[in-house]
């Protein structure tokens, strides 16, 4: 792997942030290790030429997989709010979100 | 509507969600329905419950390849992707989308004034969960807690998203006018924009007059009116113009309109922007719909908006906007079923867009062949214009046949010699004005129909008594 398109720490501590995943210093530079080490991996295929070769989408060499429009029973609500830590009015009762929905 | 400085151009580039009115929702046999008891319409693949599969919804990709049609956009092979974020609105922590190989691309969208309109995309995706903020008046901010009902979540959306190829918030109001009256035609959509069935969002930026280089745009959201869409573009654009005119930079940020107040707030800043991790669905199999499908969901499109007021419009010999109406409020069938027997179009289209349009819900019910006879009656003078309004409206309120109701009524066509009576008799009542009409005096034309019609109760035909006076003042 050219040495640009090596895994960080900075590019590991970024992911943690996205993932909410709390790390310490150490956890990073740990990750980051093993991260790199996986994705070394990846440069054997790397090096297979796949000019021409179109991008596989899924494992499987299916597509459309469906079904029909039709309705099937739903959960019964109290067996879905038992789940929850907290609900109000049939609905789940969750912490005041900071910031707004994508 | 203010208008914006005219030493600046607004440029606007619209995101329109379409909910898709399936029966069920996009991976699962949960119902998809408006304004049920909260939380009843869910299961394991919409709350993201550990080791549920989506399966998708065959009904919701041919709604969306309809749209596609409806849009001219290649209609392509395509693939879903999770886009992830932590919020309480999907449990799964993230949301099923089109990334990089969404369903239609490349169409266009004709506004009534002939100007086409870009389609960059138009893909499918889910919904989320509604939340409901409580204390501190429902504003995310200064809320207590929130919460949230997923009888939403999962249900088919197509996100259609233009170019930033409209110029002011009229223009967009047209694009989405046109846009919805496209999307209820396909039967894709309720068009419902109150009950959030179709949402908008703008993306709006000025430069100068001349240029061809973007500023920084925001997005408005909480635009769910067409008239608030319009206002809110237009002041959006202001603001951004004084800003750029005090020596300031435009920051790229999300806002919300406030309705109340006639101007945009600032929301969550873009640069902080979350990154979303896209990566292909591993649950879901990729989507190539054959030659042979395509075709089928080709073939079973209704005619579009553009050519229904086209057709109506030939039929009544007048412009497509004068039946605009007609085809908005899907009331073509009147207007058609007139024609077929033998009535005036013309006619039928202003009976149409000034009376029965007054009450869309009730139009909906009206019977097009008692209409239809209706118009024919008052085309041949069986019935005066003000006879035939009155016998509409109580065809719109219960229905009936249009002769039963004049004959009930007593709206007998008064024949010339009952008229000439009554014309007599308010000649005779006034020989001064009589006078004057005859010394050419034409305002007087106007005074004697009136005593005529007042004599008769309305039930004399103007066109008529004008006529008589024609002659008589020979």
């Amino acid at each position: 792997m050219p040495e640009r398109d090596r895994i960080t720490s900075t590019d590991v501590a970024h992911v943690a942030r996205l993932a909410c995943l709390d790390l310490t210093d150490e956890e990073v530079e740990e990750y980051t290790v093993q991260l790199r080490d996986v994705l070394e991996y990846a440069d054997v295929v790397a090096a297979l030429d796949t000019a021409g070769i179109p991008p596989t989408a899924h494992p499987l060499p299916l597509v459309n997989a469906l079904r029909e429009d039709e309705p099937r029973p739903s959960l019964d609500r109290d067996e879905v709010l038992a789940m929850a830590p907290e609900v109000e009015n049939g609905r789940f009762r969750v912490p005041r979100i900071l910031g707004e929905a994508p | 509507m203010a208008e914006s400085p005219a030493s600046w151009e607004t440029v606007v580039g619209l995101e329109v969600h379409c909910e898709l009115r399936t029966e069920t929702k996009l991976f699962c046999g949960c119902r998809n329905a408006f304004g049920e008891e909260p939380n009843t319409n869910v299961c394991p693949v919409c709350l993201g419950l550990p080791g549920s599969l989506p399966v998708l919804n065959r009904r919701a990709v041919e709604l969306a390849m309809a749209i596609g049609e409806a849009l001219h956009c290649e209609i392509r092979p395509s693939l879903f992707h999770r886009k992830n974020y932590f919020y309480p609105d999907m449990p799964k922590d993230y949301q099923v989308s089109q990334y990089d190989e969404p369903i239609n691309v490349d169409g266009w969208l004709e506004l009534p004034d002939g100007t086409r309109i870009g389609i960059v995309r138009a893909h499918m995706e889910e919904d989320t969960g509604k939340s409901t903020h409580m204390g501190g008046g429902g504003r995310i901010h200064d809320a207590a807690y929130s919460l949230v009902d997923y009888n939403r979540a999962g249900v088919p959306l197509v996100e259609i998203v233009s170019h930033p190829e409209l110029r002011s918030g009229e223009q967009a109001r047209q694009y989405v006018s046109e846009l919805r009256a496209i999307l209820v035609a396909t039967g894709a959509s309720d068009g419902k924009m109150e009950e959030g069935s179709l949402r908008v969002d703008a993306n709006v930026s000025v430069r100068p007059a001349g240029s061809d280089a973007y500023g920084t745009r925001c997005e408005v959201k909480n635009l769910n009116s067409l008239r608030s869409l319009g206002r809110a573009i237009e002041h959006e654009a202001i603001r951004q113009a004084r800003v750029w005119e005090a020596g300031d930079v435009v920051k790229q940020e999300t806002r919300h309109w406030d309705e109340a107040n006639d101007r945009t707030v600032a929301g969550r800043s873009k640069e902080e922007a979350n990154d979303y991790r896209y990566f292909p669905e591993p649950d879901l199999l990729p989507l190539a719909p054959s030659e042979e499908w395509l075709a089928r969901v080709r073939s079973s499109l209704p005619p579009m908006p553009a050519a229904r007021r086209a057709r109506l419009a030939e039929l009544a010999g007048t412009e497509p906007r004068e039946v605009a109406t007609v085809v908005d409020l899907q009331l073509d069938h009147l207007v058609l079923a007139a024609a077929d027997a033998g009535a005036d179009a013309n006619l039928a289209v202003r009976r149409v867009t000034n009376e029965v349009a007054a009450d869309p819900v009730r139009a909906r019910q009206l019977d097009a062949a008692d209409f239809a006879k209706l118009v024919l009656l008052e085309a041949k003078g069986a019935l005066t214009p003000t006879q035939a309004k009155q016998v509409l409206a109580e065809m719109l309120d219960g229905g009936g046949d249009p002769e039963a109701i004049a004959r009930d009524r007593g709206f007998e066509a008064m024949d010339l010699g009952a008229l000439t009576t009554v014309l007599d008799q308010a000649i005779a009542a006034h020989p001064d004005e009589w006078e004057r009409l005859r010394d050419g005096d034409q305002k007087l034309m106007g005074f004697f129909v009136g005593q005529v019609m007042k004599a008769t109760r309305g039930q004399a035909d103007g066109r008529a008594v004008s006529a008589l006076l024609r002659q008589r003042g020979r």
